[in-house]
């Protein structure tokens, strides 16, 4: 008798706190910032995902420089090591000087503890070449997994999987980090950057990179600081584009405006007095 | 000689007898399968995440072998009260420390072996080179290091009350060394003073169990360390392992057996 009253007592409850579970869990859904959609991941994590997706994006970075990279205290004495180099690789800045100086964070040795734990760390910078550049590319996936709104992880795994002849596979992953930015231009821009040179369909890829100059226009104009070299980087290559498609007036329209924001305004002046030329030769129907 | 490799083979015994080292084992190899089995954009030549991964777990396991496996062994023997037939025979308490640290360290080097061997033949397999030479070395540190901190263990088994209060206190230090002890010079700088010097002499005091650590040499297929190094590295471990068993053997040779 003492038992099934036990059991009923628990039967209550349960019902009681399911009832209660089923009334409060809408409410508790309209109170914070999660959407009914949100991933498992994110109600697990929170905002510490970000953190997460951060640290896996730098050990891309780390893995690029075959392990040597400044740890935090390194860091902490030579600022000047900001950028991640997979990222100024991909913008085509891979070798300048001022990033290898920023690279330097070892020094001289302190003291002989100092010394002689060096010879068992990497001490050489070196970068992975070819295809050895894969290996960075499941740090960036997770990344993106736990920071889906981290646009860099897509344009710079884009970039290195086109490295490494992955087109679907980067076109795949920019349209997966597209959904999660409908309005990031830089991935447009990216995405644009893979029809030019990897499908050769400059069609495809003007219309693409147009979208990437509207969403630019959309989220730039206004601003304080709009990202300059993004839209250098799109009017630049629009402009390389019709060039070569012997469209030689659009080329110079977007020409001029890649001069109002490049860094080296006169060499793109020359790049448009050649194309005048060009355009009033008499060849040139 | 005879009494301690006696004692160090009734240690040997146990760490096949207990599950420790079989569960760990297991969940290293089910883990780094499983990672192993994951394709990241259809690319199966993609190995060094998979490398991390299973030097990382081979590292967790041989440190909770050799901390678990070293922090049990005196307080064990007392609080079973084998302890005082065991020092009943011609047998010092010298002799039973040298015994319990030379037997958790074999113990731990053969469970260190499989690990490597494990870890070996599944980085070999996928990249069809067999780097030996590194893959020597680095075991070879990580046991010298391991000599140090179960060291450390038997010195704070024999002074802490608790093998639970002396496996989490081994655990932080080590962790903490291994993580903050390099660096640990450049916060001193930074700091005013007395605090500066007091970081200093902690930098110049403790054993720099960092420089064992050449996971990323073998990760990156990066050229062995000259065997000169790893000699002086290995004199240099040895030497804190006298330290610690000294200091071990200071704290129980007067000590009270009873509780």
């Amino acid at each position: 008798m003492r038992t099934s009253r036990a059991i009923l007592v628990l039967l209550l409850l349960l019902s009681a706190t399911f009832t209660l579970a089923t009334v409060l869990q809408p409410q508790a859904a309209r109170s914070t910032a999660h959407s009914p959609s949100d991933s498992p991941l994110n109600l697990f994590m929170g905002d510490s995902r970000r953190m997460f997706a951060n640290h896996f994006y730098v050990k891309a970075d780390v893995y690029f420089h075959s392990g040597f990279y400044p740890s935090i205290f390194d860091q902490a004495r030579d600022s000047e090591v900001k950028e991640n180099h997979i990222a100024a690789a991909q913008q085509g800045k891979e070798d300048k000087p001022e990033q290898e100086e920023g690279m330097n964070f070892l020094g001289e040795p302190k003291d002989w503890i100092d010394r002689m734990g060096r010879h068992f760390r990497i001490t050489e910078h070196t970068h992975l070449g070819g295809e050895n550049a894969r290996e960075i590319l499941p740090w960036l996936k997770i990344s993106a997994v736990l920071d889906p709104q981290r646009i860099e992880t897509y344009t710079v795994a884009s970039y290195w999987l086109r490295g490494i002849g992955k087109t679907d596979e980067a076109e795949q992953f920019l349209r997966q980090g597209l959904r999660a930015n409908p309005n990031s231009y830089q991935i447009l821009y990216e995405l644009g950057r893979l029809l030019y040179e990897n499908r050769h369909d400059p069609a495809r890829a003007r219309n693409i990179w147009m979208q990437a100059l509207r969403r630019w226009r959309e989220t730039q104009q206004g601003l304080k600081e709009p990202d300059e070299g993004s839209l250098e980087r799109i009017t630049g290559d629009l402009a390389k584009l019709e060039e070569r498609e012997g469209h030689y007036a659009d080329a110079i329209k977007w020409f001029e405006l890649t001069r109002l924001h490049s860094p080296n305004p006169d060499d793109v002046q020359k790049r448009i007095d050649s194309l005048r030329l060009k355009l009033a030769a008499p060849e040139h129907p | 000689m005879n009494t301690i490799s006696a004692l160090a083979g009734v240690v040997i015994k146990e760490l096949y007898r207990r599950k420790d080292f079989y569960v760990l084992f297991v969940l290293t190899a089910l883990i780094t399968v499983l990672m192993g089995m994951m394709r990241f954009f259809n690319d199966a030549k993609i190995i060094g995440y998979v490398k991390e991964i299973c030097l990382m777990l081979v590292s967790i396991s041989a440190l909770v072998i050799a901390i678990t496996t070293a922090a049990r062994q005196i307080p064990a023997e007392r609080e079973n009260r084998t302890i005082f037939p065991l020092l009943a025979k011609p047998v010092t308490r010298g002799q039973v420390l040298v015994g319990k640290f030379l037997g958790s360290w074999l113990a731990t080097g053969i469970a260190l072996v499989v690990f490597y061997l494990f870890f070996g033949i599944l980085s070999g397999s996928h990249e069809n080179r067999w780097p030996v030479l590194i893959l020597l070395e680095a075991f070879w540190l990580q046991w010298m290091m391991l000599s140090v901190v179960i060291a450390l263990v038997v010195f704070g088994s024999v002074t802490f009350s608790a093998p639970s209060a002396n496996i989490t206190i081994c655990m932080i230090v080590v962790l903490g060394i291994l993580t903050v002890g390099e660096h640990l010079n450049q916060v001193a700088m930074q700091q005013n003073q007395p605090v500066g010097s007091i970081i200093s002499m902690i930098y110049f005091l403790i054993p720099h169990l960092e420089w064992f650590d050449i996971h990323k040499l073998v990760l990156f297929n990066q050229p062995p360390v000259p065997w000169v190094y790893c000699l002086l590295a290995s004199l240099y471990a040895l030497g804190y392992t006298a330290v610690f068993l000294f200091a071990a053997w200071l704290a129980f040779r007067h000590k009270p057996l009873t509780a």
